[in-house]
């Protein structure tokens, strides 16, 4: 299964997005990078490449992040891991991590989650 | 600038941080997540740690250390930023036992280059490169005019310092302060005031 990982400045967000997905999807690997190690508000390169070693397979990683450092911070972890097959989702992020996770405990290959997703941000609720 | 006179210079820079570490907060509270000077302290102190082990190492290798340092620790978006000019300075310099004056432009450039792709950013977005930008082709123009690095830095931090206070007049399109919209107007970027205390740190070295 795709394994996903929440990059969030807030620890707070990214567990519950985890939360929030798993009430849909009980068994897909999910793994929250929020905060910093403190606990404080901010992305840390070493929780988000900890949550990657966390869920990661052949099958793959999809990271779905916040804002500004969070994705700059995801971006270079995945520089940092060359080799491994990982992606960025660009899309918000609690709608996305729920897809995606319903996609990842479906069966689905990495390539056909990232379709998905980008579907995922032009949703209209209302 | 050899390793020894550029391991001086990130400690004094290192200080600098230290020091203003209250004021960068404060301008990145009124139009960001008030962390700029918090984090790049704590990422300045990691720096620090790892100095000492560094002394036989070409300065391209010094420089590369402390960008990982950054984005190791930092926690906000100057770590990735910092951490990524650092590290492509550091690249630029590779085999270099002493940088001068065209070695740090070129490393400079690099620098430029590696911010903007990773911020996704360019010019007059409100950001470190309105200050980084114009700071590199005043040096470059006056180094060419007169080959005096002290009057080329000089020409730099000035140019500098004139790009924090065009950052004022702009509204901000990338980074946290681009939510605020227009409401950034007024205020100076928290990232182009750092690189210019770094600049200035570094220029009173040359």
């Amino acid at each position: 299964m795709v394994g996903l990982v929440i990059v969030s400045h807030s620890s707070k967000l990214a567990e519950g997005v985890v939360d929030l997905a798993r009430m849909m999807a009980k068994t897909a690997p999910m793994a929250a990078a929020g905060g910093l190690e403190d606990g404080s508000f901010g992305t840390s390169f070493e929780k988000i490449s900890n949550a990657i070693d966390a869920v990661y397979s052949d099958d793959g990683v999809i990271l779905l992040m916040d804002m500004g450092s969070a994705v700059m911070t995801a971006e270079m972890v995945i520089e940092s891991m060359e080799g491994r097959k990982l992606a960025m989702a660009d899309c918000p992020v609690a709608e996305g991590a729920v897809t995606a996770a319903v996609g990842s405990e479906a069966g689905a290959s990495l390539e056909e989650i990232l379709a998905d997703l980008e579907q995922v941000g032009t949703l209209k609720k209302l | 600038m050899n390793t020894e006179k550029l391991i001086s210079t990130i400690q004094k820079i290192g200080a600098k941080i230290e020091e203003e570490k209250a004021f960068l907060t404060e301008l990145d509270n009124v139009i960001g997540d008030g962390d700029h000077g918090i984090n790049l302290a704590r990422g300045f102190g990691e720096v620090e740690k790892k100095l000492g082990t560094l002394a036989d190492k070409e300065p391209g290798d010094v420089l590369k250390t402390v960008g990982m340092t950054l984005v190791s620790t930092v926690g906000g978006a100057s770590g990735p930023l910092y951490g990524t000019g650092f590290m492509k300075m550091g690249a630029a310099l590779k085999g270099k036992a002493d940088i001068t004056v065209p070695d740090f432009l070129a490393g400079l450039q690099s620098a430029i280059e590696g911010i903007m792709q990773r911020g996704r950013s360019t010019k007059g977005e409100k950001t470190m490169l309105d200050a980084m930008i114009p700071a590199k082709e005043a040096i470059e123009a006056k180094w060419a005019e007169t080959q005096d690095a002290k009057a080329a830095f000089a020409a730099g931090v000035a140019a500098a310092w004139e790009g924090v206070e065009f950052t004022k007049t702009i509204a901000a399109t990338k980074g946290r302060a681009s939510y605020l919209g227009e409401r950034s107007i007024g205020h100076q970027d928290p990232g182009a005031t750092s690189f210019t205390m770094v600049l200035e740190i570094a220029a009173g070295e040359v």
